[in-house]
């Protein structure tokens, strides 16, 4: 056993020096550390034995609430998104300890870079009014003397956009959505 | 039906929350006529009654679900009508004791299901809905149509409305019905009070045109002028707005008697009163009433006007009936009614007419118009502009009145704080105002604690609250929307909607009341208590911006914001310490603020912002963000720093040493508060020396030089007041600021940086060295250059400034050969205190060379100096007084001018009952100059110079006894006063004069000695106090005067002796 883990520690270092090398906000032991804990929580989730590439969205979504108190779906499906940069619906060690760099540490160019991937639900690198319509649903409170509680919520949008919408294309690109996070740092991770 | 509500309705007190209908007889009448309109509007129109309100109508009515029948869906005590909306809700609910109502149809209903109930209910429906068009019409629309001039017709109303929703028409013409109803009620109103009434518009306009035909024309005449401050005249005859005419006014007139102040009067029906000053209308203030009510103008007049009184008998009032029967015609009701109304109530009845015929006429594009539009106009509808001309009259009158408070608290007699304030008040801006808080007794303590003398110091008015929701801008219904997003949204939204708030043009006032008014402050506070740091950050960058406005930061305070701003300050986001503090120096203007910021220890928290590294060649990104806290720190403290106890709060909390650091930092931002709040605090003494000591006199004279005019001033500010102590004097010196200090005189368009830079002029130049070393700079020269056209504060400094260079002899030539003897002399006719006392010492000092005194005497200047004893400040006198005396010294017979100083003698001799040191002293020496005139000494003596002197002998103070017994020794030398001066007693606190420490005091004791040793009877008063072994001590010294005084009395004491032993030896 001691064995074991003796070689399991050579591989993890010798691991974390090639990630390191591309998650440029984490150092060496930081790195190594990840990697343990990406194996606990994948031993986690190897219930039935069969070995997997990564974490796998479920398993995902529950650090994501647990360690970072994220609640909405939307958001959560988003941040899997881009994390997962090969679309293979895990996040690999890899993916996990890079994408974990920007989240924690990233630059705020990267960081506008991750938060518009998040917001951009079909990756057709446009926020449209639809996803931003999505995204905010849950975003008031509904009031029972209110006419339509999707007014406000589309009322909403439109303030949105008219603020950040620079190009007036009834869309958010991400040159907009750059610009108006560069302007105003409080609308970077909400939309 | 708004209108009326708010205007006319009787509300009790509580108005602005749910305040109750007083049950007045008006009242019913106007319920009575409500409650018919709701009645038959279901069966008169039909269509509209169906129209679904914006808002339902909400109140707690008395009616159970038993009172329902048919038509309604009847469960338990709950009750929903059949009826129903598009979207298939109930348009009436109730569930008890709530019903809630959404369509004229429904209310027609139940109006009729309450019965006997009915006027209750429909006074409970309009005490809880006081704005019921908005609630049924929705704001936007209520809005519009509201704004709209009553000239418009339907169809451009229409138009104005269409992009608001498809039933525009139905709003349109339900908003007609409701306006209708608005003014027959209003109407109503009127006529109500026109039956009460005792005067009428025509009595009071006879009574006008008599006293302007037989007042104004002719010689005799009793008035200057008579007018209306208004020309337009309402149908019934008034001149006075509408809702004046609620009241009961009439008109208002402006009366200029012969010989007193020009009278503001109202005419009502109650009577004629005068009153706060009705100018123009719009003005709320004005139409308070300030005196008693009088039955007509002729005996308001007769109690104001003497000379009216005088001369209304003598004339022959051709024209006039005589008062009885004017009497009896200003006194009839019925007749008023008839007479003032029937001009409206036939227009209303035409108008009528017009309302039933609408559906014709709404074809047709009727052109009928509504109502006279000033009517409407003027009900509430001020427009922004305008209230913004009333808001800063009001600002003005309050601060008239604080500094009305101001003085009565000089008065209250704190002698040392004026003076202390006479430096103050040299500083840029008027001196503070201040207002007792009548709330808590303590306060009024902390009241007397403030020190600040800046102008930018605002008080705390009373504000007027826009009184209709109508009017009003489109970013006022946007920030509306908005904080209804901000209420109701998680924090996403909340975000977003911070966001879009931001991009209002925060700076305008609209938008910050705007923010007030439809709650949004609230919600801005309460999310500084939440934990979401984005929040946070929204909600300050927010209101540090509105906090401009003086209104916003009441309001901030008054909700307990300050204390949660305070509290973020200890916060690890730097960002938010940032805000934080930035906001507090924009909300601590004031001072019950400041006292908050300091109760909740926020003075603590911020000196501790304070601490970072400002001079480091390279910052990291984090000690960047740790400077920029730093400096908003130190504009927060520089707001504080306008009180007192937050002065010392920053000393104890070590601050001192960090705004010392901080001044080393090389940019400007970072200094200007930084030196802001030093320049502040240098009023107070520990300051001053910590200052000095700390080394910070280097940096303030080194951004002497910035290219800031106002770092510049500041700078300069904190010299002026740190140079009251000689060796920061002499440090200026050594770090090369005077330099610097004197090239400043050129900028001198800029006043607030002249006045700074003549101050610390001023304050250096009293050091010799300094005066010497400014010469290099040509100083002088540019100074008396300064000594016309500009404003007081600067000219305070200057004539300081002059008045010290004066002190070397050079200098005094200079001064006169650039005409600045002139424009002295010109300056003692001002009023300015401060300004005089710095005059006087100047033409003092300038009167000491002798072709100064010349020009002076040219000029009259000794007069004008002389009539300055009159000013009621004792500074003012003592200063006139010194400078009197080289006046008299070097004039060319000065006893000719003394003396054709028509009473100026007997001015002078009666301030001897002064009570102030300062001033007998000054006076004395004057008096010992002008007694070295024979004839003018003889005046003296008339005025009883004498014992007014002998009576001030008791006195301990050195420097009045020197120039005492100056005075003394010179009147001594006419007719009987040696001997009277012994009778008065004066001899023997002379004597004792001889114990003190001060030379100079021996020297002007001994010569008066020696004058009163030539009575024979002050001899032996003088041997008997023991004078002969300190006089002989004194022959001892190496003053020749001194020695021959002494020797001479000794000489005089001992020929007595010798006499009177002679006259024992020989008889």
């Amino acid at each position: 056993m001691s064995e074991m883990s003796a070689m399991n520690r050579k591989v993890i270092q010798t691991l974390a020096e090639t990630i390191s090398k591309h998650a440029e906000h984490f150092n060496k032991t930081e790195v190594e550390f990840l990697i343990r804990e990406f194996n606990v929580l994948l031993g986690e989730q190897t219930v039935s034995g069969r070995a997997v590439p990564g974490l796998d969205r479920g398993t995902f979504r529950s650090i994501l609430h647990n360690i970072f108190g994220m609640t909405d779906d939307m958001i959560m499906d988003g941040v899997f998104r881009t994390f997962d940069k090969d679309n293979d619906s895990f996040v690999s060690m890899k993916e996990w300890v890079e994408g974990l760099s920007v989240f924690l540490r990233g630059t705020l160019e990267e960081q506008i870079k991750y938060c518009f991937h998040v917001y951009d639900l079909n990756g057709d690198n446009y926020v449209s009014r639809e996803e931003m319509f999505h995204m905010l649903k849950n975003s008031l409170i509904r009031q029972p003397t209110e006419e339509d509680p999707d007014e406000g919520i589309k009322d909403l949008v439109e303030i949105t956009l008219k603020k950040m919408d620079y190009d007036h294309d009834g869309r958010l690109s991400f040159t907009d959505f750059e610009k108006s996070v560069r302007e105003e740092n409080l609308l970077l991770d909400i939309d | 039906m708004g209108l009326s509500l708010t205007r006319a309705a009787q509300w009790t007190p509580a108005s602005s929350g749910t305040g109750k209908l007083e049950s007045t007889p008006m009242n019913e009448s106007l319920l009575k006529e409500i409650l018919s309109f709701a009645e038959q509007f279901g069966s008169q129109h039909p269509q509209e009654a169906l129209h679904v309100f914006q808002e339902p109508l909400q109140w707690s009515t008395t009616l159970m679900a038993s009172d329902f029948k048919t038509d309604y869906d009847i469960s338990d005590s709950d009750v929903q009508s059949n009826e129903r909306d598009s979207e298939g809700l109930p348009l009436l609910q109730l569930s008890p004791p709530t019903v809630s109502v959404r369509s004229f149809s429904q209310l027609s209903k139940l109006v009729h299901l309450a019965e006997d109930k009915k006027v209750e209910e429909v006074q409970a429906c309009l005490e809880e809905n006081r704005y019921p068009v908005v609630k049924i019409l929705g704001s936007i629309v209520a809005s519009i149509l509201q704004g709209e001039d009553t000239d418009t017709d339907v169809l451009s109303l229409v138009d104005k409305v269409k992009d608001q929703g498809k039933d525009s028409e139905v709003k349109v013409k339900l908003f007609l019905f409701l306006r209708n109803l608005d003014n027959k009620l209003l109407s109503k109103c009127l006529e109500e009070i026109a039956g009460k009434i005792r005067l009428d518009p025509t009595a009071v306009k006879n009574e006008v045109d008599s006293l302007k035909q037989s007042s104004i024309e002719g010689e005799k005449r009793v008035l200057k002028s008579i007018q209306y401050t208004s020309d337009y005249i309402f149908s019934n005859g008034c001149r006075a707005p509408p809702w004046r005419q609620v009241h009961g006014e009439m008109c208002y007139l402006v009366i200029e008697p012969c010989d007193t102040e020009t009278l503001c009067v109202t005419c009502s029906t109650a009577g004629v009163f005068l009153n706060g000053g009705v100018k123009q209308e719009g003005e709320e203030s004005g139409y308070e009433r300030t005196s008693d009510v009088h039955r007509d103008l002729r005996t308001l007049l007769k109690s104001r006007s003497p000379h009216f009184a005088e001369n209304i008998n003598t004339q022959d009032f051709a024209v006039q009936e005589p008062p009885s029967t004017q009497k009896v015609q200003h006194v009839e009701p019925v007749d008023a009614e008839e007479r003032g109304q029937p001009q409206s109530s036939y227009e209303q009845r035409e108008k009528n007419v017009n309302e039933n015929a609408r559906q014709s006429l709404y074809k047709t594009g009727g052109e009928k118009k509504y109502e006279p539009c000033p009517r409407w106009r003027n009900l509430g509808l001020t427009s922004p502009c305008g209230e913004a001309e009333e808001k800063k009259r009001s600002k003005s009158s309050g601060e008239e009145k604080s500094d009305g408070i101001q003085k009565r608290k000089r008065g209250a007699g704190a002698k040392g704080k004026m003076k202390a304030e006479f430096s103050a008040s040299s500083l840029p801006g008027r001196p503070s105002s201040q207002k007792i808080k009548t709330s808590a007794g303590s306060m009024s303590l902390d009241a007397f604690s403030e020190s600040s003398s800046e102008s930018e110091e605002e008080e705390e008015q009373p504000e007027r609250r826009q009184e209709s929701n109508t009017d009003l801008p489109s970013e006022y219904w946007q920030i509306q929307k908005l904080v209804k997003y901000l209420k109701g949204g998680d924090q996403t939204a909340t975000v977003l909607t911070l966001c879009a708030m931001m991009d209002f043009n925060l700076m305008q006032e609209t938008c910050q009341l705007a923010i007030r008014d439809v709650g949004g402050l609230e919600v801005l506070i309460n999310l500084l208590d939440t934990d979401e740091v984005k929040c946070k950050i929204g909600s300050l960058k927010i209101l540090r911006k509105i906090s401009h406005n003086v209104q916003i930061r009441r309001a901030i305070v008054d909700m307990g914001g300050l204390q949660s701003i305070v509290r973020i300050l200890d916060s690890p986001v730097k960002d938010l310490k940032a805000l934080a503090a930035e906001t507090i120096s924009n909300v601590a203007r004031f001072r019950r603020a400041r006292r908050t910021v300091r109760q909740y220890g926020g003075i603590k928290k911020l000196v501790k912002l304070l601490d970072c590294v400002p001079n480091l060649a390279s910052l990291s990104a984090n000690q960047e963000k740790d400077v920029e806290v730093a400096r908003c720190g130190a504009l927060a403290l520089w707001s504080c720093s306008k009180s007192t106890k937050n002065k010392e709060a920053i000393r104890k909390a070590v601050g001192i040493p960090l705004l010392g650091r901080l001044l080393q930092s090389p940019h400007e931002n970072m200094l200007i508060p930084v030196v802001g709040t030093l320049q502040e605090c240098a009023s107070e003494e520990s300051y001053r020396i910590a200052i000095q000591t700390e080394g910070m006199i280097k940096d303030l004279v080194k951004n002497l030089s910035s290219d800031n005019d106002e770092l510049q001033m500041h700078c300069a500010s904190a010299i002026f007041k740190c140079a009251e102590g000689k060796q920061t004097r002499d440090l200026v010196r050594e770090y090369k600021g005077l330099q610097p200090l004197a090239s400043l005189l050129s900028k001198a368009s800029n006043k607030q940086l002249l006045a700074a830079a003549t101050g610390a002029i001023w304050k250096c130049s009293i050091s010799m060295e300094n005066v010497a070393k400014f010469q290099e700079y040509k100083a002088l020269e540019t100074l008396v250059g300064l000594l016309t056209n500009q404003p007081e504060e600067v000219l305070v400094n200057v004539v300081g400034a002059v008045g010290e260079f004066a002190r070397i002899p050079a200098n005094k030539a200079i001064i006169r050969k650039c005409g600045g003897i002139k424009s002295l002399v010109n300056l003692l006719t001002g009023t300015n205190q401060a300004l005089l006392v710095n005059v006087t010492n100047a033409v003092g000092a300038c009167a000491t060379d002798m072709d100064n005194m010349a020009i002076i005497d040219q000029l009259d200047g000794v007069r004008l100096v002389w009539s300055l004893l009159k000013n009621p400040s004792a500074e003012v006198q003592s200063s006139a007084a010194w400078a009197l005396c080289p006046c008299i010294n070097n004039a060319k017979d000065a006893g000719e001018m003394v003396r054709s100083l028509v009473g100026g003698l007997e001015l002078i001799v009666n301030l001897l009952k002064s009570t102030n040191n300062e001033v007998l002293a000054s006076i004395c020496a004057a008096i010992a100059k002008i007694a070295k005139d024979k004839e003018n000494l003889a005046v003296l003596t008339d005025h009883g110079v004498v014992p007014l002197l002998a009576k001030q002998t008791n006195t301990t103070d050195d420097r009045l006894r020197r120039h005492l017994a100056e005075a003394i020794g010179h009147c001594c030398m006419w007719g009987s006063n040696k001997a009277s001066f012994g009778d008065a007693g004066a001899v023997a606190p002379l004597v004792r004069y001889l114990k003190s420490k001060d030379k100079e005091v021996h020297q002007s004791t001994a010569m008066a000695l020696y004058q009163l040793s030539k009575d024979p009877n002050n001899c032996i008063t003088m041997h008997e106090k023991g004078v002969v072994k300190p006089l002989i001590h004194l022959m001892g010294s190496d003053e020749e005067m001194l020695q021959e005084a002494a020797a001479g009395c000794v000489r005089n004491i001992r020929l007595l002796a010798q006499a009177n032993r002679n006259a024992v030896l020989f008889n």
